[in-house]
């Protein structure tokens, strides 16, 4: 083991000593102030007789295990509570945080520091978080057992750690969030179906922390991962007007999903708050009983002219870029929007710019009623292996699609 | 009308949204242990002990409550409450000391699955096993919904009880009188009695399975008014079945010929005289109890530990990703499993020591939730009433006070 570790365990407990080696208290706990620094150990809480004394990172000359701190400067003021500090023993230590590159909430059970010499300077920096066996076996043998001791035998535990960079803590008061510069940005990065998973083993505070600040689009994309009931509990939770920017970024089923499970009063207020455009899609889908075709389907899909051609289908698709990462077929329609037929969008591949839509169609179409039952749709599915079924209305009129996800969905509850 | 009928009806939805955790753990709390110290206390002293179950019902309602609403608005099991609030140190002992007592809970349950099979002449080296099995793929193949709703399903079994009691034709008018009048004598064996009942009624892994089971649910503080009836409701129905087991052995056994029975198979054997049918029934619930509270114990344990340390746990993650959870569940059943199969195993005392483990327990775990959940940062608004506080303490020092008892009885011998 490098001589430059230094354990959290080990820095609680350890002798301070002024200019002339005299001791004047011990470690209590240690501070960082996220502002200034992300990873330095900031400030030292001596307790010492009554009050607690701050110690600077820069009042100190030397730190080592076995020995103690050695103060370079002795002007020491009384600590007082500040909230800009993130205090290891404290809010970390025992805490739970989230591995961004795990992708999982673990609990802190110790901190590893480097020393590091800097000019006259001991510096004590955060390196990782440690979880596990060998962490536990330290604490628990903390000042019960001597360091070295602790030391040689924690050697036949496999250890496990998280580096600082990839921790991130979760702190419910936002004011306090800004004061400890917490982001969630990190999270941002992560796959939405990730963050749910971590969003869901966190506890209703530290949830609605995360779905207040991070983005709304990502927001909406990992609610969409998670299950109804949560859902609509952390809809609750939210303002309504947060709470709608995140529902209207939404797919209007996957919209209309969340909001049906939520008290007709809050998914109201909900709407309320809505864009128009919006509102109306997702209201028009809520009619819908959940059982039925209706309840399942999405009604973003891209239908054009049954005499469209092939430039036409590419620029009504430059139109909704944003549908394109799921869109896999195009609707035909006359004009009486009624459903005629159904493209594949991989032929539009090997077509020239003036073929007709029509010409590339499937050959059979297949497509079912708003009020047809759940089973019997997964059924369709099944038999005929689609990507996408049409849903057409009383009319005939084409009312949305149902995507294999939305089936897959239904199937995984039941 | 139509708005008082909807509103009620969202209100019923929100109660069965809500229903399981609190009804689980309330009917898994008359598991094997628990019926034999219900039919022995009716085999010796008849219908004499039936007064205790009113206050045995508000001290279990109290305590359950508690947890249940520490669990609705913190979202956090127990022991991660316990690690957080109080440390590395205070959580492992006290996780320790939860393995050890409930791992001679559950040797009790399979021991509690043998003796009820062999009634029907079932070898406990095959039903053993066999149940070992089961209670093992039960859990790590389903979801928590799922086996929820089988464990909803294991609880409409203890009907058996109160049909068995009707069957043996028990003398009701004494049955209600001394429900509500309290008597005291001072018999030895009759107060060891009276703290065996109350000692078997509120274990500590009861605590931590039903907060736990409430967080998982995802209650949350909105919906606790719904929860907190569902606890009420499902501590008061665990009382009835236990009213009807001791009411069954009452009169089968203590009309008959006062005696002490040695286990529950005994109480079972006394109904036949009574008709098949009440024999069949008290010994299937027997069964039913007992791996009932098998499938749970060592599910709840797992959860509890890993949570508390700070090790990967549920059902839902792979055996790779959890190591820690599947290797103490695994461990619990086949160990347990084990014991009962092991010839001249000294089952009595371990079952004893069960006891004394629980009652060492029990005084942190009932203190430690008082003290939690009177911190404002953590309930909020939701922190114990000043009234209620004033009860919760009677509670807890009461039950103290019993559980030291029984641990000085059992220990003396």
């Amino acid at each position: 083991m490098a001589d430059n570790i230094l354990y959290f365990t080990e820095l609680t407990g350890m002798p301070v000593l002024d200019l002339k080696g005299r001791r004047i208290g011990r470690v209590r706990d240690a501070a960082l102030v996220p502002l200034v620094h992300p990873s330095r150990i900031d400030r030292y809480l001596v307790g010492g007789g009554e009050s607690w004394l701050t110690v600077r990172y820069d009042q100190i000359q030397s730190v080592q295990l076995g020995r103690g701190i050695q103060l370079s400067d002795e002007v020491l003021v009384p600590y007082h509570e500040d909230e800009y500090m993130l205090r290891i023993a404290r809010d970390l230590l025992d805490q739970q945080i989230i591995d961004v590159n795990g992708r999982k909430v673990v609990r802190v059970t110790d901190v590893t520091l480097e020393i590091q010499a800097n000019g006259p300077h001991d510096i004590l920096a955060v390196m990782e978080v440690d979880i596990g066996m060998r962490s536990i076996f330290r604490r628990l043998f903390e000042g019960v057992a001597p360091p070295l001791w602790v030391r040689r035998f924690q050697r036949w535990i496999p250890p496990n750690s998280i580096r600082w960079d990839f921790c991130n803590v979760v702190e419910p008061d936002p004011l306090r969030r800004l004061r400890l510069n917490i982001s969630y940005q990190s999270l941002e990065e992560m796959h939405p179906a990730d963050l749910a998973d971590i969003v869901e083993d966190l506890s209703h505070a530290e949830r609605e922390a995360i779905f207040e600040t991070i983005d709304n689009e990502v927001a909406a994309d990992a609610l969409s991962e998670i299950e109804p009931k949560m859902q609509a509990s952390i809809l609750e939770s939210l303002e309504p007007e947060k709470a709608a920017e995140i529902v209207e970024e939404m797919s209007p089923d996957e919209a209309a999903d969340a909001l049906s499970e939520l008290e007709d009063e809050t998914s109201e207020e909900i709407l309320e708050e809505m864009d128009t455009a919006e509102k109306t899609e997702v209201e028009e889908l809520l009619e819908f009983d959940e059982d039925t075709a209706g309840g399942m389907m999405n009604t973003e899909y891209v239908s054009l002219h049954e005499n469209a051609s092939v430039t036409d289908a590419l620029e009504a698709l430059r139109g909704n870029e944003d549908l394109l990462e799921t869109l896999n077929t195009l609707f035909l329609v006359d004009a009486d929007e009624k459903l005629t037929a159904a493209v594949p969008l991989a032929r539009l591949f090997i077509a020239e710019g003036g073929v007709r839509l029509k010409d590339l169609a499937s050959s059979t179409l297949l497509s079912v009623s708003v009020d047809e039952r759940q089973d019997r749709v997964t059924e369709i599915f099944d038999k005929y292996n689609l990507l996408t079924l049409p849903v057409l209305d009383e009319d005939g009129k084409l009312a949305g699609v149902i995507t294999a996800d939305d089936v897959i969905s239904v199937l995984r509850e039941s | 009308m139509s708005k008082i009928l909807s509103r009620y009806r969202y209100q019923i939805a929100v109660f069965l949204a809500v229903l399981g955790p609190g009804f689980i753990t309330a009917m898994v709390d008359n598991d094997s242990g628990g019926i034999y110290t219900y039919s022995a206390a009716g085999a010796k002293y008849g219908y004499l002990p039936l007064w205790t179950l009113i206050p045995i019902t508000v001290v279990l309602i109290i305590t359950q409550e508690m947890c249940s609403r520490m669990g609705a608005v913190t979202g956090k099991g127990l022991s991660d409450l316990i690690r957080e609030e109080f440390g590395l140190r205070l959580t492992f002992l006290m996780m320790a000391l939860l393995v050890l007592a409930n791992f001679s809970n559950v040797v009790a349950e399979f021991a509690g699955v043998a003796s009820s099979l062999e009634l029907f002449h079932i070898s406990k080296y095959v039903s053993v096993p066999l149940a070992a099995v089961a209670v093992w793929f039960l859990a790590v193949k389903g979801n928590y919904r799922s086996v929820e709703k089988i464990f909803l399903f294991a609880c409409v079994f203890y009907v058996t009880y109160i049909i068995s009691g009707f069957l043996v034709k028990p003398d009701w008018k004494e049955a209600a009188l001394n429900s509500i009048e309290p008597k005291l004598m001072l018999d030895s064996g009759y107060i060891y009695m009276l703290i065996g009942m109350v000692g078997t009624t509120i274990a500590p892994w009861m605590q931590f399975y039903l907060q736990s089971a409430v967080v998982e649910k995802g209650v949350t503080a909105k919906e606790y008014a719904a929860s907190r009836i569902e606890v009420i409701v499902g501590c008061i129905l665990t009382d009835v079945i236990a009213f009807f087991i001791i009411v069954a052995c009452a009169g089968a056994i203590y009309s008959v010929h006062p005696r002490d029975i040695s286990d529950a198979k005994e109480a079972a054997l006394a109904l036949k005289p009574f008709g098949q049918y009440a024999f069949l029934l008290f010994s299937a619930g027997l069964f039913n109890a007992s791996i009932f509270a098998a499938c749970i114990l060592p599910l709840s344990t797992a959860y509890s530990v890993c949570e508390g340390l700070g090790f990967e746990a549920g059902v839902n993650r792979r055996m790779r990703e959890a190591p820690v959870f599947y290797f103490l569940y695994t461990a619990l059943i086949v160990a347990g499993a084990a014991v009962i199969l092991i010839p001249g195993f000294p089952l009595v005392r371990m079952i004893l020591l069960s006891q004394v483990f629980n009652g060492v327990l029990l005084p942190f775990v009932l203190i430690f939730m008082i003290l939690l959940i009177n911190k404002k940062d953590l309930m909020g608004e939701w922190v114990n009433p000043r009234w209620f506080n004033t009860w919760s303490w009677v509670t807890v020092v009461v039950m103290i006070g019993l559980t030291l008892a029984l641990v000085g009885i059992t220990l003396r011998g």
